[in-house]
């Protein structure tokens, strides 16, 4: 392997110095005087640890129009990632382990990111049997991740033997928090408010989340489980998620980029562009996840990338298709409304984007490591100064339903190293 | 006036007077024997109904008809995403066959919106889904006008009347188009539901608006100049919203006792179909008060206006 000799980056933002990269691991830290195959001047970028993605969406396989592994990768790559979790909303569902192992192995061709499966919690995501949790677990692709994303773990009773079953593997469930008795899938689709009100569009009430939140963390202190609540979007279901903490219950929680920036009065245009599942929530919401990344009670930034073909996005707002894109500016959006706004640093982000997301995923030891000698070269350069203006065209996504186009942001990565190799340079892939 | 009608904010007040003069002129020709006039001879305006309709469709056609435009009704309900196709290919489908206007109903709350962002031919808003349907309302505050105008289509003949809107707000379109106009043409709104049929954050916004609500119909009624009742449709009767079809006529119906309540001929309105005996007595509807036919016959007229004001070239209407 090759070695790459990363000048003058700035650590963390704590202290600047040159890292020498070889064999797929950090060798050398400080004034390097070695030479390297490739030199990468990197004044005045900050290096951070790859960024994991705790919840991405890959459509591979079944809607390879929308988004591959492949493109997938890419569009991770370009966004500073070293490792996603994919989630298991495929078709065929993530339910077994030659399931899981495809979609593994997909992610071994590309190359450019570890893509780590997420398995279903119940067979076909239908909420009702366990899906071979196990099986999916003890496969190559050792899954620890299980999430029925798109739609909840909805019965008190198999949540709850989920939460019992992944112990004895160290597994985790990933919960969707929606009750569809208070927000039916497919139709609630507008935070319920005032806005909901006058747009004539079904509400998605924050209590729907909150129940189930509420419900888990006690079902987790209940089994002595680990839980994981994805895309917390309520200011409720942020204090349930911080009392549970001091309750010392063994819960960990994520915020998506677009939660922690944009807002309900979006959807005043219909435009189902920003049709995303759980809904955009109106500010004092996003004020209180932005503070709740900052204080740790969330401990991750996870981007629900979710790629549509156009067509499915060409449908009247209630009929379109959910989600929207997010890898490749998550960390443009953290630079803009966390750093710039003084409410983390890079260490801070170096938690919320690489370490904790990759405990929670029981990725540790491979990713969100420390950047120290001995550890393995997952590293991002990020230009923390660099104004960036969205051009959903050039995007590595195949979709184009990215919330982001035409808004100016802050911050940019600059090159992506998956264990020493450089999946991302000057911005472009390698 | 704005390229599209697809909600009452489209309009303004002095605009919303416009079209009521319009529409009394074009009142006038339905009592005539031969009814047709020119104003849109070689004009293509195409109802694309997505959502089951008979008065509404009917309506359009003959009010199209009436000023001499080719009228096609397409009913497209569950042929879009049901066949897979996109709402903007079905509708760039139907728009490259050369038409002139296209009149759109959706039971999909911002159809019309989008679908004007797609197209470069006036939109009308037919009814989209919970959200709008803004001709019923200009058509609702035209027969209130002639109510209170003695006949004379005053747009200012509101200014100060109290008018109850009563029923099921939250899946209303009548409902939220009137409280705009209504608003626009100086009329006091007072919107009565039980909170399960309340509108989700009604609060904060009748603040802004500047309409009221109730609970209480009984408190509402002995103070309303006009009354206008809300259909409740058939699927939300059992036990959803409220408890049975009897205890929401106990509450919300426009009983034969609550008639005796109401100050001297108060106008009653309803945008049909009616369900007798749930939200409207027989004696309510059939009462001397009910505007319930004129409504019909002033959505004709009203619907010449908009179609003749948004699709007539100025030669036409310097001619007309």
């Amino acid at each position: 392997m090759s070695s790459v000799l990363i000048k003058g980056a700035s650590l963390l933002g704590q202290r600047t110095a040159d890292v020498y990269v070889a064999d797929g691991l950090i060798r050398e830290i400080g004034a390097v005087t070695a030479t390297a195959d490739q030199v990468v001047d990197a004044a005045g970028l900050v290096a951070l640890p790859g960024f994991v993605d705790l919840h991405t969406h890959l459509r591979e396989p079944g809607r390879e129009d929308a988004e591959t592994v492949l493109t997938g990768s890419q569009a991770a790559a370009a966004g500073g990632y070293t490792a996603v979790l994919a989630m298991a909303n495929t078709t065929p569902v993530t339910d077994t382990a030659e399931a899981a192992v495809g979609v593994w192995e997909l992610g071994r061709e590309a190359g450019l990111v570890d893509v780590q499966p997420v398995g279903a919690v119940t067979k076909g995501l239908a909420g009702q049997e366990l899906a071979e949790l196990g099986l999916m677990a003890r496969s190559k692709a050792r899954v620890r991740v299980f999430s029925d994303d798109g739609k909840c773990v909805a019965d008190p009773r198999v949540m709850r033997r989920a939460l019992e079953y992944v112990k004895t593997f160290g597994g985790v469930v990933s919960q969707h928090s929606q009750d569809p008795a208070l927000a039916p899938y497919g139709s609630a689709c507008c935070h319920e408010g005032e806005l909901s009100g006058r747009l004539g569009l079904p509400g998605w009430p924050g209590v729907a989340e909150e129940v189930i939140v509420a419900r888990d963390v006690m079902l987790a202190r209940h089994t002595g489980s680990r839980l994981h609540v994805a895309h917390v979007s309520t200011a409720g279901s942020v204090e349930v998620i911080r009392w549970a903490k001091a309750q010392r219950i063994d819960v960990t929680a994520e915020v998506t980029p677009h939660h922690l920036l944009l807002t309900t009065d979006l959807l005043a245009s219909y435009d189902p562009t920003y049709k995303v599942n759980p809904p955009l929530r109106p500010v004092e919401d996003v004020e209180a996840l932005r503070a709740a990344l900052a204080d740790g009670t969330i401990d991750a930034v996870a981007t629900d990338h979710a790629p549509h073909a156009r067509h499915d996005k060409e449908h009247a707002f209630v009929d379109a298709a959910f989600g929207m894109l997010g890898l490749e500016q998550a960390l443009s959006v953290v630079t803009t409304v966390m750093v710039e706004q003084g409410l983390l640093d890079w260490t801070g982000v170096a938690r919320v984007m690489s370490g904790s997301p990759a405990r929670i995923a029981g990725l540790d030891g491979a990713h969100g490591h420390e950047l120290a000698v001995g550890a393995p070269a997952n590293i991002t350069l990020v230009d923390p100064a660099a104004q960036v203006v969205v051009d959903r065209e050039a995007s590595r996504s195949l979709s184009r339903n990215n919330p982001w186009h035409a808004r100016k942001l802050t911050g940019a990565v600059v090159a992506t190293f998956l264990r020493g190799t450089p999946t991302v340079l000057g911005g472009q892939l390698a | 006036m704005s390229r599209h009608l697809l909600s009452i904010d489209d309009v303004s007040a002095g605009e919303i007077q416009t079209i009521f003069e319009t529409a009394a002129e074009m009142h006038d020709v339905q009592r005539r024997a031969v009814k047709k006039l020119p104003a849109l001879r070689g004009r293509t305006v195409i109802n694309l109904f997505f959502e089951d309709s008979t008065r509404t469709r009917s309506s359009f056609e003959i009010a199209g008809k009436w000023l001499s435009a080719d009228v096609i009704n397409l009913s497209a309900k569950g042929s879009s995403a049901s066949k897979g196709e996109s709402l903007r290919d079905t509708v760039l489908t139907v728009t490259a066959m050369g038409i002139d206007g296209l009149v759109i109903r959706h039971s999909a709350s911002g159809a019309a919106h989008q679908v004007a962002g797609w197209i470069d031919v006036p939109v009308i808003n037919a009814g989209d889904g919970m959200h709008e349907h803004p001709t019923q309302a200009l058509l609702d505050g035209y027969a209130l006008a002639r109510h209170f105008g003695e006949g004379r289509a005053e747009a200012d003949s509101l200014e100060g009347k109290t008018v109850a809107i009563v029923g099921d707000l939250t899946h209303s379109r009548v409902f939220r188009s009137n409280v705009k106009s209504l608003a626009k043409l100086g009329a006091k709104v007072v919107a009565v539901a039980p909170p399960t049929l309340m509108p989700a954050g009604v609060g904060e916004w009748a603040k802004s608006d500047g309409f009221s609500t109730s609970y209480d119909l009984d408190e509402v009624l002995p103070e309303a100049d006009a009354v206008m009742m809300l259909r409740v449709q058939r699927e939300r009767m059992s036990g959803g919203y409220f408890p049975s079809p009897r205890e929401y006529t106990v509450g919300y119906g426009l009983t034969r006792e609550r008639l005796g309540r109401l100050k001297d001929g108060v106008p009653i309105l309803h945008p049909g179909p009616m369900n007798r005996g749930l939200e409207i007595s027989p004696d309510a509807a059939d009462a001397a008060g009910s505007l319930v036919l004129d409504q019909v016959s002033a959505g004709v007229a009203v619907r010449m206006s908009v179609l003749y004001h948004l699709l007539a070239g100025e030669n036409e209407k310097e001619n007309a």
